[in-house]
């Protein structure tokens, strides 16, 4: 049996970047969202439905980022310094948003600071996010394994496409989070903002597949020639789908099925991002394998990982099953 | 040469700021964590309410320091790609796994258990709540086990081979990594830091309300407790620094020199030097108050062994002196107050006068902060101390940082400080709000009661779910 493990760890870390990207994206969506909502009630559902688990969420961040550090250590210091800006303007953001959930309840005077900290905090980390994304599609320039370009490099119109497209995509996500776990005009309302974001989400990422293949010529290849395509073809047809099904369930009004779609949508996405890209880590220039840590680290996290991360999912599981039902508005004296 | 405003300069002041904030946030929720541990436990076995509402009254103090160390955490996790890409590449084989076995064992632990222990007290049942704070404790401390044998990995290298791309990496098993010289006495030291922090802290505020009423019952309970821990504490904390040192001089020689600030060997001991400022120019020490003798007497525990001197070893491998030799000093001033503090609480006691003496009082709320000071004193000395390499002996600070230019990290380094001091400024002081209140007989749980779940409340049942 000759298993490659460098496949092995880009599925793990791939795994947790998922992860991150779907659980923070709807807090980060709520984020987003926040000053459409009415203050008092509505915010106070909003925030309480993700206060317990926020913190559980953003740490697949940590994971991604210090999966990468020790399983590929020159991806991690190649994309770092290429989106300097971004990681700063990435972690200064989480800051304002991780402080808001307990300040805001601690400083009722200055609640309307907090929650604007909140949303600015959560907006930027997302766009932050998002711009990463397209710059690490469009290429990072590399000579003698390390990061050859300037500090500005990354700013396109195509990585700000990207952008955007994710700020809309995590509001999504929050929105449709919302749907299920508030009720009410809470919920209400988030419906109606589900409706246009689900439209938003879908000509985003409509833009960015059109976009992606004319970027360098890899991504064409992987997605147009014969048999990939006929793999390849298989997103788009189910990215339709998921999309009737899911405007189809907000007019059933369904709690779960428009969150639950709006993940699948994500998924989609996420493994179309991974046949533009495999096998290279930071294109068009290093792949996972030149990336990869030697053997003995990869052997060393692995037996942790199968062991380890199975258990954090089931005491994740635990947690959101104790947080279950509806959020509730009262509580707070 | 440095002109005060190369990359590498600002990206060492850029870490230096971003941990050394960091560190105040583990440094107190390692040990509040252990604490409420503690109090929760106390309340299982007696059924005594003022334990539970002590939890409840630290339970939200704990909510405000925990968000703000997480948040500061998740900064300091990708400092070392964005700053430092060349440590990253070449010391990432050996320190990321030890890092993300960190995130897996210890940070996924902590948030979540961390929603159970905030939120669901009246959700789940006491041993099920009481489990989770446990594990919250636990991992507070899992994580300082892993990042601590980082930390010790890089002063006291071992265990690794140099591969053909430079890298360090592993030499084949991983124990002599993660079990460096240092790891042992670097641990424990912290480790009693944290609880010693956190018992100075909740013996300051106990102490201030008992100023106001001597008879508040939560005062005085918290300010028992933590006047034991100082005082059972601070001379282990003595003895832990002081073979510490012993085994810093081992493996660190010149830093050891650069604390003492002995420039010049002694070849028939050293002299303890009290005051003075080092000045590593001149090769010399200005206005030196020492007593003779008494520096090798603590390093050899021998008045007349020989000590090397900084003029020993190359000139471009000496740390800052000034910098060493001063915060060590405030570090072991500190501890010495500290251990004078719990003294004068164990008198106060033996006299039965523990709640009554106003000048202890006064001084434990004088002392509240002092653990804070002295344990960003420790760091300070730990790591300039070890200065001009990251990877001791091995790899040069001003060989380890990321491609990037000068104005990219100047105004990076201005963002961490303008939004460090406003929201962790913000954070202080609502800490310092909820810690001037006194603990009342029925204290709320944390503001917040977020989630009711449907079935529990009796209202539930209109929304559905
Ligand atoms: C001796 C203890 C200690 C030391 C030296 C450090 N930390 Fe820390 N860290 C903790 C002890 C701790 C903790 C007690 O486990 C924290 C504090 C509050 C918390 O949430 O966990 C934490 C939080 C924390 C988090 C957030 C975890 C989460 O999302 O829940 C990250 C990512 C880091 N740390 C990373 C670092 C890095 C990269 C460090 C050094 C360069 C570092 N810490 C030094
Ligand atoms: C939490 C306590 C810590 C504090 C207060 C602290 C403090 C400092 C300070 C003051 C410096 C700057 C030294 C100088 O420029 O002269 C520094 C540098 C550094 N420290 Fe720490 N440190 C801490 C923990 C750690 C840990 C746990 C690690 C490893 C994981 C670490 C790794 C580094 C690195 C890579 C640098 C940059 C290179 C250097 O200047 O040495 N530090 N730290
Ligand atoms: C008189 C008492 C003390 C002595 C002799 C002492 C000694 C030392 C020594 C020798 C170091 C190591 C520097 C190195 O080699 O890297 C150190 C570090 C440190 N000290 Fe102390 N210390 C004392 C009191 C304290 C107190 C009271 C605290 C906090 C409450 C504290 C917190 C720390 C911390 C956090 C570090 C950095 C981590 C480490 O290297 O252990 N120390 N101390």
């Amino acid at each position: 049996m000759n298993i490659d493990l460098t496949v092995v760890w880009i599925a793990i870390i791939g795994f947790a970047i998922f992860a991150y990207v779907v659980m923070d994206g709807f807090d980060l969506g709520i984020g987003i969202l926040f000053p459409g909502f009415a203050v008092g009630e509505e915010r106070d559902q909003a925030m309480n439905s993700i206060a317990p688990v926020w913190d559980g969420n953003e740490t697949w961040l940590v994971l991604g980022g210090g999966g990468l550090f020790a399983v590929f250590p020159l991806a991690y210091a190649i994309i770092l310094p290429a989106t300097y800006p971004l990681m700063i303007a990435m972690l200064l953001g989480l800051v304002f948003r991780g402080v808001a959930f307990e300040f805001r309840w601690r400083d009722p005077r200055h609640r309307p600071v907090w929650d604007l900290a909140f949303t600015v905090g959560s907006t930027t980390a997302a766009l932050a996010q998002g711009i990463t994304l397209g710059a690490i599609l469009q290429g990072i320039r590399v000579e003698h394994e390390a990061y050859a370009g300037g500090w500005l490099d990354w700013l396109s119109p195509f990585s700000l496409l990207t952008g955007v497209a994710v700020v809309i995509g995590y509001a999504l996500l929050g929105a449709t989070w919302l749907i299920w776990k508030t009720e009410g005009t809470s919920q209400a309302h988030a419906r109606r903002v589900a409706f246009w974001l689900g439209l938003a989400t879908l000509a985003a990422l409509a833009a960015v597949s059109a976009a992606t293949p004319f970027l360098e010529y890899g991504y064409w290849r992987r997605w147009f020639a014969m048999p990939g395509v006929l793999l390849t073809a298989q997103v788009p047809v189910l990215v339709i789908i998921c999309a009737a099904t899911f405007f189809w369930s907000l007019r059933r009004k369904s709690e779960l099925l428009p969150f639950a779609m709006s993940l699948v949508l994500f998924l989609l996405g996420f493994v179309g991002l991974g046949i533009s890209m495999f096998p290279y880590v930071v294109p068009p220039a290093v792949t996972i394998w030149d990336a990869a840590a030697p053997r003995e680290s990869q052997v060393f996290m692995l037996v942790g990982s199968v062991v380890i991360i199975p258990v954090i999912l089931a005491y994740t599981t635990w947690a959101y099953w104790i947080f279950r039902g509806k959020a509730g508005v009262h509580g707070y004296h | 040469m440095p002109d005060g405003f190369d990359a590498v300069t600002l990206a060492r002041a850029q870490f230096a700021f971003t941990i050394s904030f960091h560190f105040i946030f583990p440094a107190f929720s390692i040990g509040l964590a252990g604490y409420l541990w503690m109090l929760e436990a106390l309340w299982l076995k007696t059924g005594n309410g003022i334990y539970a509402n002590l939890y409840r009254y630290w339970l939200k103090i704990f909510a405000v320091v925990f968000g703000m160390g997480v948040v500061s955490g998740v900064v300091m996790s990708y400092q070392f790609g964005t700053n430092w890409s060349v440590f990253a590449t070449r010391a990432g084989p050996i320190v990321g796994p030890l890092m993300a076995y960190e995130v897996l064992t210890a940070f996924f632990l902590e948030a979540g258990f961390l929603g159970v222990m905030l939120f669901g007290i009246s959700k789940v049942g006491k041993r099920l709540h009481f489990f989770a704070t446990s594990m919250v404790a636990l991992g507070t401390l899992i994580s300082a086990t892993w990042i601590i044998a980082v930390n010790s990995w890089m002063q006291t290298p071992a265990g690794y081979a140099i591969n053909a791309k430079h890298q360090f990496v592993p030499a084949g098993s991983w124990l002599p990594i993660i079990f460096t010289a240092s790891f042992p006495y670097r641990l424990i030291h912290t480790v009693i830091a944290a609880y010693l922090t956190t018992a100075l802290a909740v013996g300051g505020v106990g102490a201030w309300h008992l100023i106001r009423d001597h008879a508040n019952p939560g005062a005085r309970r918290m300010f028992s407790m933590a006047m034991w821990m100082a005082a059972l504490a601070a001379p282990l904390q003595i003895l832990a620094g002081d073979a510490h040192g012993l085994n810093t001089l081992e493996h660190q020689p010149v830093k050891v020199l650069a604390m003492e600030g002995d420039y010049d060997p002694s070849p028939n001991g050293a002299p303890l030097v009290l005051f003075g400022l080092p000045s590593n120019d001149e090769g010399r020490i200005r206005y030196e108050v020492a007593v003779p003798h008494l520096g090798s007497l603590i390093l050899k525990h021998d008045a007349h062994a020989p000590l090397p001197g900084l003029k020993d070893f190359p000139k471009d491998q000496w740390p800052p002196t000034p910098i060493v030799f001063w915060s060590f000093r405030i570090m072991v001033a500190l501890g010495f107050s500290i251990l004078g503090l719990g003294l004068a609480s164990l008198l106060a006691r033996a006299r039965g006068k523990l709640y009554e003496w106003t000048w202890l009082h006064r001084a434990a709320v004088v002392m509240g902060p002092a653990g804070f000071i002295a344990v960003i004193a420790g760091w300070v000395t730990t790591e300039v101390g070890r200065q001009p390499f990251t990877v001791y002996g091995l790899l040069r600070t001003a060989d380890s940082h990321s491609p990037l230019a000068a104005p990219a990290i100047a105004i990076s380094l201005l963002a961490f400080i303008v939004v460090y001091f406003s929201a962790f400024g913000f954070g202080a002081y609502y800490l310092l709000r909820l810690m001037s209140r006194a603990p009342e007989a029925h204290e709320p749980e944390p503001a917040h009661i977020p989630q009711r779940a449907a079935g529990i409340t009796p209202a539930a049942g209109i929304g559905g779910s």
